[in-house]
């Protein structure tokens, strides 16, 4: 299997920083705070000071505690919706687009059907039905998210499955008397792997904001710290319009940078898959360095690919690549 | 012909799947939400109201889950959506005079940010590689950030402190609602602000997809020869574009979905009088008939704009219209 060689496109750089950042936060997160977010111990309100980095809540509750506890609980959350749905849309979208024919059918309505069904809606709906000790659990409250977030991901992975069903080597492999199931995930699944991660980010991406929003509007316990309850609270003694931002405000950052972090990353993913795109995301020392042309033409988008040097008369004219 | 028959189905089979799903949570969720509820509100309200509620939820009739399932769906089928726990109206009345602030607020916000975020995208997609593409992560924050969030920011920096616009409400409490223009630009105006903060939190998407397939078509032979042609930019522009919108379109239905959800939680924010912040009041007061109802009707109206959505892919799309299409 070739490596992933992702651009080093500052983008790319960037992202994989701050998703970074926060996986380590999501680690030592609860062991760094320096105290517990639920104790009631100082002052309500006090602003952002050496003591309290980003101030006390109206309960007197360290804001920044909160901020590194919550980050666990936060990503714990995505990262396990991520993972289910990935995998459901995994088995979905490739048996789908490698069966064909009815199964295929019957797959495609699935998961068009739940892309129908606006997700939000649903989750509060089903959400609120739950017992209230489940709304607590991070895994319960994952797995309802990846109900609603793996039918973009199998849709995806069926046309790209179908793009691969007649190639060689799956042809090869179904000669040789490969049984299905193994055709599908050991031949085909390894070959969607830039789409996989793909869309494992973009459903780590919605988990993280839907399950801020079910937290922000009280569905989830609000006794487990994470940045949606924290909003939550903030909300409910109406911070936002007595101004204290330093309440509200960092919560919302921190999920907004771990989206763009996940969103960079996947513009890598992106141009890993098309390579035109690739191009356009070098800057024009990079581009000059691939002996492309400084700005691209119209219709002559080169396609970057860093391969041996071919013998000089083989070369390309600069900018005219294809 | 073959598209629209094909979505027509899936979107039946959809709006069949939400009302079956409707049917069966309250039934099946274990711990019976029901039951405990019952018993919260007993001592609260009279028997007689008691027993609507069970008989809502096919508790006092002693039938089948299918049979209740038949008499549950002869309900719907005559608009009956239950009694509003908490308002002690019908769901569907109080439901009419929410949903059109909803569709409102958030059709007029998903045809700005379509709009503006496929001209962006274009313009983007043209000049690839120059200094505009700083643009990007910029947007790819905006996205990022939560609406609701960006919402109360917006809220508290326009609203609260500049006073740059109106805000909570959908109109002033001086005027009187009616169909005049005093009214109409009244909720013009408080309508500013919620539209601007769902733009900016949608737009990224649009555009990005856009600039995406722009490039692709840049690529493209056909573009080449308009050049060659020696067409003027503008004309060539629009020729790549026509071709690269259409990805945009044939995802605007899917999309509209997830614009609904975000949505739905700015009403929250600016206290505006639609679907969401009725949604919100049911819950905290676990207002099961008018969280079903509201859910049903979100549905509902999210499946026809798809539908909307499908009918314009197909108008403009000649591809879809051969019988070879699959």
């Amino acid at each position: 299997m070739k490596t992933l060689r992702v651009p080093r496109s500052p983008k790319v750089v960037t992202g994989l920083a701050i998703v970074g950042f926060f996986i380590v936060l999501t680690v030592v997160g609860p062991w760094i705070a320096p105290d517990n977010p639920s104790s009631t111990a100082y002052p309500a309100l006090l602003g952002p000071s050496a003591h309290h980095w980003l101030g006390t809540t109206s309960l007197g509750q360290d804001i920044f505690s909160q901020l590194l506890v919550g980050a666990r609980a936060t990503m714990v959350v995505a990262f396990v919706a991520g993972l289910v749905a990935t995998l459901l849309s995994m088995t979905v979208g490739i048996a789908a687009g490698y069966l064909g024919g009815l199964p295929d059918e019957g797959l495609s309505m699935l998961s068009n059907v739940f892309l129908a069904i606006p997700g939000l809606p649903l989750l509060i709906v089903i959400d609120a039905y739950l017992p209230v000790n489940s709304r607590s659990n991070a895994f319960v409250i994952g797995l309802i998210i990846s109900l609603t977030g793996w039918a973009w991901g199998a849709r995806v992975l069926r046309a790209q499955t179908m793009s691969l069903r007649n190639r060689d080597f799956v042809e090869a492999a179904r000669i040789i008397g490969e049984k299905r199931y193994r055709i599908m995930f050991s031949e085909i699944a390894p070959n969607l792997l830039p789409v996989l991660a793909s869309s494992f980010l973009f459903t780590i991406l919605y988990s993280v904001g839907a399950y801020v929003t079910l937290a922000y509007i009280g569905l989830t316990s609000t006794s487990v710290w994470n940045w949606g309850t924290m909003l939550y609270w903030a909300q409910s003694n109406n911070a936002p319009l007595s101004n204290e931002w330093y309440w509200f405000v960092p919560p919302g950052i921190c999920i907004a940078l771990v989206g763009t972090g996940l969103a960079l990353v996947n513009f890598g993913i992106d141009e890993f898959i098309n390579p035109r795109l690739r191009a356009s995301g070098l800057s024009s020392k990079q581009r000059k360095e691939r002996g492309l042309a400084r700005r691209t033409r119209l219709g002559l988008t080169p396609v970057s690919v860093t391969r041996a040097p071919t013998p000089r008369s083989l070369q390309p004219n600069p900018g005219v690549a294809e | 012909m073959r598209l629209v028959t094909r979505r027509l189905g899936l979107y039946a089979v959809t709006a069949w799947v939400a009302v079956t799903v409707n049917f069966l949570l309250p039934r099946l969720m274990p711990g019976n939400p029901i039951q405990t509820l019952i018993g919260k509100l007993t001592g609260q309200v009279t028997p007689g109201e008691i027993r609507a509620i069970r008989l809502s939820f096919g508790l006092g009739f002693h039938q089948g889950l299918i049979a209740q399932y038949f008499t549950y769906l002869t309900q719907l089928l005559h608009g009956n959506l239950g009694v509003s726990i908490t308002l002690g109206a019908t769901v569907s009345s109080i439901l009419r005079q929410s949903v059109p602030w909803t569709v409102g607020l958030i059709g007029v916000s998903t045809i700005v940010s379509f709009a503006v975020g496929t001209f962006a995208g274009t313009w983007l997609g043209w000049t690839r590689g120059s200094r505009l593409d700083s643009l990007i992560p910029t947007a790819t924050f905006f996205q990022a950030v939560p609406y609701f969030f960006l919402a109360t920011v917006m809220l508290l920096i326009f609203g609260s402190d500049l006073h740059w616009f109106p805000v909570l409400g959908a109109y002033s409490q001086n005027v009187t609602p009616g169909w005049n223009w005093t009214f109409v630009s009244n909720v013009i105006r408080y309508g500013e602000l919620p539209v601007i903060s769902i733009v900016l939190s949608s737009v990224a998407g649009w555009m990005l997809g856009m600039r995406n397939m722009m490039i692709t078509m840049v690529g493209e032979d056909f573009v080449l020869m308009a050049v060659a042609k020696g067409l003027p930019r503008r004309r060539v522009i629009m020729h790549a574009a026509r071709n690269a919108i259409l990805p945009s379109i044939a995802n605007l239905s899917l999309a509209i979905g997830l614009v609904v959800s975000g949505a739905l939680l700015v009403e929250l924010v600016f206290n505006y009088p639609g679907v969401g912040d009725l949604l919100l009041q049911a819950v905290l007061n676990e207002d099961y008939p008018l969280i079903q109802g509201i859910f049903l009707v979100i549905t509902l109206t999210v499946l026809a704009a798809n539908l909307i959505a499908d009918v314009a892919y197909f108008a403009l799309d000649p591809r879809t219209r051969t019988e070879v299409a699959t």
